[in-house]
């Protein structure tokens, strides 16, 4: 399945990331590139090979119900692009 | 034309955790804004989760509760989406190893007993809080992340309700369920409890399923029966123009009572999900869902069940008691020490519960214990006060949480059954009511009942009843 | 001979002899800073002020005969994807310019605690995605070694720090070779641990599957205990192992006369530079003379394994990278109108042509239609690519091939072509796929004099016994002992 116009556009908003018409064409190209390279996969049979997610094998890790200490708010509005009063700041959403 | 209607329902619920799924931020619901936010929460640069282990074993113990196989490999995966109250732009949920599936809860309608199918129980963190200011022409939203990251438990039934009526006994089963198990305080309007409907249309007797329209911004439960009935009245409006009912998610008014469309299945989220690297994976053995399944009490609709064939309560009364937990664990612990079911029901149903309503008590924190009721009751049946006085008593007992005894020989208030004490009094009664006396002669036997409560009345209510009747009867009837 | 030519052991050692005080070091440090950094730009920030606050500190503790940490006085870089408390953290990105992070990663708390100093944060391929440190977003970085040249990346400019004495150790993340490749080709010694050993807390993620923290440094004992330093159980990161973390430097000495080494056929294969084939080839005699066997083996799906890795690391970096949108920190573009077109433009402005790229290949390989396809089979390969080391294990205690197939390329050169950049990691993507532990180690020169390096790959957790077949080569060499000369006219070495 190759890379076409409508395709990366799809992935480009999926992403949010907004391309001009001449990346749209480069992104098309050298992401074509890598997935014709990729599909040298499909030559592998891995029918019953069950897939590898976690390098090392462990599991049940957890943390007790305890509380930690919150960062304090001042500290965390300084990192924010917009704030206003004790809140994060974001263009209006619309449901 | 006639339709048959296809309901599920989506719950998401809050679990009782003291903090966060992935961090030690506190839950509490109400604070300052964005002061319950760290770098975990917030999703900084560089931060990983660690997942609490009680939301984790709230979430399996309500997955044993809803009959579901446990899926004893389980793991987390990305569910991504862009949203602002979404600080990592995905939600750590389940997707492809849910903990449990295929499960099922019984919901009763009309006496009967129906099986609701649960299409699977998972765990994922709730997301922040967004604000939109009521400014007229405000270009901007605020965010607080005080709720990001608190554990959110999903439950998905199959579409098995076919009306109303389901829709409302499988709510309040699942909320019961919810509080039984002590995993979330089900406060809908604090956003703990929440549920999403989805509705089709069919013809009678068809098999395949109508197209499936998604309903979302249900904040309490009148307003899904509401919207499902809505929703049920808009699809019949189509299908009989012959039209096809579009599929969609739509989201409910609840001022204007109505619903809109919020976006068609072709707009449908690309969630893209895969398994979370962060967190490993649970493997549940034998041994742990043993201990969590010993953690689970027994049900509400199999209580309301016990309560009425092994204790002999009527079905009102069984039903009232187990409506709380709290209520149902105060009667039975009377009950276990002295067997007067019906007593200990009328005392909790008409008297606790009254109480409760006009002091305006925590029904969790209740100023009397059940051995305070046990010794009441056995004070009424010993006949030392009236059952009249009784009322007093416990009234007294609510207030101060003093023992009855106490309260009693404070306010000398037990019975008297001092034979020679009463005899006096009716000697008094009795010759200042001559004309009582000849009417119960002549054969009125309300003549009687006026001389009891005269004695009575002289005594202050502390004598004891059976002897009053006993000795009057005694004197008059020779 | 400049205080900041020695290794971090003899610095620390004159340190707390005596002989020499912390703020010597630092101070002569960034006196060679001042003088060489214009020409290697290894660094993105640099923290003279709170490091020489730090020497003090020091100073102080060593004049009062405190108990002083493992690392006193030590000046070490660090690369700029790992979060410092108070001082910036870019990731060599537009969207994190200014970020100031709330919180010290784990390895950074280790570092502190054991006394390092930290000089600054370093430059690489914005969230380390490159092998070249081209794709920053605010300088490159050159080869100590050759101007002209690349350093390697994501962790060029750690390597090129340390190779250009900038810093006396450093630390890098490694995700697909990251710390290796720009060791090998910056003629220094670069280990990447077993997944898991170094907690992940604080490095800003990139393929949360595949990264893990690294050393770079100027000998195989320096690198013994940086990596001990920094290894160890971390409750704040789930995937971080429990495993008990040895002392590496002891008995790093140990005879390997019955070693036995196991070569890849597949990594001495087509496009493998000559030079490079050679210095690994004089190295295996060096191996063999100290009584090691050299064994043929193979590892048949490594083919496969760039493959593997670009939609994996790349399908977890589309959902790591999800997080820069302008909400809570980092850069919001101005001219948005709505709260998608806010989060559009942003990530426009924001990334990169490589991050946008390989944002866009990972949403790619996790849409709906194409799971299946792409990230899911990528994932049963990888089971495979393990199960090639597993196999392989069975008969040899370590394998050893080239680090990269070619010593370090032209500035410019391969930028145009991602595939082909991708491939010059074909060596060392298959330890992180199998989360395997890799050193890589100076092993020669080419005819350009470019460092070559040599990668020795072991099981899960024996970083010491590679740590010690690593010392076994240096101790017979010197190719670690040498410097680039700078034709700068004012550099005085």
């Amino acid at each position: 399945m190759g890379m076409d116009r409508k395709n990366i556009e799809y992935i480009a908003h999926l992403s949010r990331i907004e391309l001009m018409v001449n990346e749209e064409e480069m992104f098309i190209r050298q992401l074509s590139d890598i997935l014709s390279y990729v599909n040298k996969l499909n030559k592998i049979n891995t029918e019953n090979v069950k897939p590898l997610v976690y390098p090392l094998n462990m599991s049940n890790v957890f943390r007790d119900d305890e509380l930690d200490e919150s960062s304090s708010r001042e500290e965390v509005l300084s990192n924010a692009p917009s704030t206003m009063g004790f809140f994060f700041k974001v263009p209006k959403v619309i449901e | 034309m006639e339709y048959e209607v296809v309901i599920g329902l989506e719950t998401h619920a809050e679990l009782s955790t003291i903090t966060k799924l992935f961090c030690g931020c506190s839950t509490k619901f109400g604070s300052e804004p964005n002061t319950q936010i760290c770098p975990v929460c917030l999703g900084m640069p560089g931060v990983l989760p660690v997942m609490n282990r009680k939301a984790f074993e709230y979430a399996l113990k309500i997955a044993i509760t809803l009959n579901c196989d446990i899926n004893r490999f389980t793991n987390f995966d990305r569910k991504s989406y862009y949203y602002p109250d979404l600080p990592k732009n995905y939600q750590i949920s389940q997707n492809y190893s849910n903990l449990g599936i295929n499960g099922y809860m019984n919901i009763e309608v009309n006496n009967t007993i129906k099986k609701i199918h649960i299409h699977n129980v998972h765990l994922e963190e709730e997301a922040g809080k967004l604000i939109h200011p009521e400014e007229i022409g405000a270009d901007y939203s605020l965010v607080d992340f005080n709720r990001a990251g608190v554990p959110l438990l999903e439950i998905v039934s199959c579409p098995d309700m076919r009306n109303i009526d389901e829709v409302e006994s499988y709510m309040q089963t699942l909320r019961k369920i919810l509080l039984y198990t002590g995993v979330s305080d089900c406060k809908m309007q604090e956003g703990s409890l929440r549920f999403e409907a989805s509705i089709s249309l069919r013809q009678k007797g068809s098999e395949k399923l109508g197209n499936r329209v998604e309903i979302k911004n249900l904040n309490s439960m009148k307003s899904v029966l509401r919207a499902v009935e809505y929703e049920i009245k808009r699809q019949s409006i189509v299908l009989d123009k012959g039209e096809t009912v579009a599929r969609e998610t739509r989201l409910w008014d609840e001022v204007a009572e109505r619903s809109e469309r919020m976006r068609s299945k072709e707009e449908a989220q690309d969630y893209r999900y895969f398994p979370e690297p962060d967190l490993l994976p649970v493997f549940i053995d034998e041994k742990w869902l043993n201990i969590i399944r010993d953690t689970i009490p027994e049900l509400p609709l199999a209580r309301k069940q016990r309560f009425m064939e092994t204790l002999k309560l009527s079905e009102y009364d069984a039903c009232v008691l187990t409506e709380e937990k709290v209520l149902a664990d105060f009667f039975e612990k009377c009950v276990n020490v002295l067997n007067r079911p019906k007593a200990f029901c009328n005392w909790i149903i008409n008297d606790l519960l009254r109480e409760v309503k006009d002091r305006k008590l925590d029904i969790h924190n209740l100023p009397i214990q059940p051995k305070q009721l046990i010794s009441l009751v056995e004070i009424v049946e010993k006949g030392t006060i009236s059952s009249t006085i009784a009322k007093e008593v416990f009234s007294e007992m609510v207030q101060t949480g003093k023992d009855p005894q106490t309260i009693i020989e404070e306010k000398k208030l037990a019975q008297i059954s001092d034979e020679s004490l009463i005899e006096a009094v009716i000697e008094k009664i009795i010759t200042s009511n001559p004309e009582a006396i000849e009417d119960y002669k002549k054969g009125k036997k309300n003549a009687l009942a006026f001389l009891i409560g005269q004695v009575m009345k002289e005594m202050k209510g502390k004598a004891n009843p059976k002897i009053v009747n006993k000795l009057l009867k005694d004197k008059v009837g020779i | 001979m400049r205080l900041i030519k020695s290794t971090a052991i003899q610095i620390k050692d004159k340190i707390v002899s005596g002989e020499i005080q912390a703020k010597d070091v630092v101070r002569s440090l960034f006196e060679w800073i001042r003088e060489t950094e214009p020409n290697v730009q290894a660094y993105i920030t640099l923290n003279e002020e709170e490091a020489l606050k730090k020497a003090a500190e020091i100073d102080k503790k060593i004049e009062n005969n405190e108990q002083i940490g493992l690392l006193a006085g030590v000046p070490l870089a660090i690369k700029d994807n790992i979060c410092t408390k108070n001082l910036y953290t870019t990731c060599a990105s537009k969207i994190l310019k200014d970020f100031i992070p709330l919180y010290d990663a784990f390895v950074i708390d280790r570092l502190k605690e054991e006394d390092a100093i930290i000089i600054g944060k370093t430059n690489l391929d914005e969230f380390a995605m490159g092998s070249s440190t081209e794709n920053s977003s605010y300088k490159i970085t050159c080869n100590p070694w050759n101007f002209d040249c690349v350093p390697g990346g994501s962790s060029g400019g750690s390597a090129a720090a340390v190779a250009s004495d900038l810093a006396v150790m450093a630390l890098g993340s490694d995700t697909g070779g990251s710390v290796r490749q720009p060791a090998a080709l910056c003629g220094i010694v670069g280990v990447k641990p077993t997944y898991g050993r170094v907690s992940r807390y604080g490095l800003v993620a990139f393929g949360s599957s595949l990264d893990q923290i690294g050393t770079l440094t100027k000998d195989v004992k320096d690198a013994a205990l940086l990596l001990k330093v920094i290894s160890g159980n971390d409750l704040y990161d789930t995937t971080s192992a429990r495993e008990p973390v040895p002392d590496y430097i002891d008995g790093i000495d140990s005879s390997i006369s019955d070693l036995r080494i196991g070569i890849p056929r597949e990594y001495f294969a087509e496009g493998l530079n000559c030079d490079v084939l050679k210095a690994v080839k004089d190295a295996l005699k060096v191996y063999e003379r100290l009584g090691a066997k050299i064994i043929d083996i193979s590892l048949p799906h490594t083919e496969y394994a760039v493959a593997v890795y670009y939609i994996i690391a790349n399908a977890e970096a589309s959902s790591n990278l999800a997080r820069y949108d302008g909400v809570r920190y980092g850069f919001r573009a101005s001219n948005a109108n709505g709260v998608i077109s806010m989060y559009c433009r942003t990530r426009s402005e924001g990334f990169g042509n490589e991050v946008k790229r390989r944002i866009m290949l990972g949403n790619y390989a996790l849409s709906a239609g194409y799971y299946d396809a792409y990230y899911l089979k990528a994932s049963k390969v990888r089971n495979l690519i393990k199960s090639d080391f597993d196999t392989a294990f069975k008969k040899v205690d370590c394998i050893i091939c080239p680090t990269s197939p070619i010593p370090a390329f032209k500035i410019g050169e391969r930028a145009n072509n991602p595939l082909e950049m991708y491939l010059s990691d074909i060596y060392t993507i298959p330890a992180n796929l199998a989360g395997i532990p890799g050193i890589s180690i100076p092993c020669g020169f080419s005819k350009e004099v470019l460092p070559i390096g040599m990668q020795i790959l072991g099981q899960h957790f024996e970083e010491k016994k590679l740590l010690q077949i690593a010392y076994a080569f240096e101790r017979e060499t010197d190719f670690h002992l040498k410097k680039p000369v700078f034709k700068v006219s004012s550099a005085k070495i």
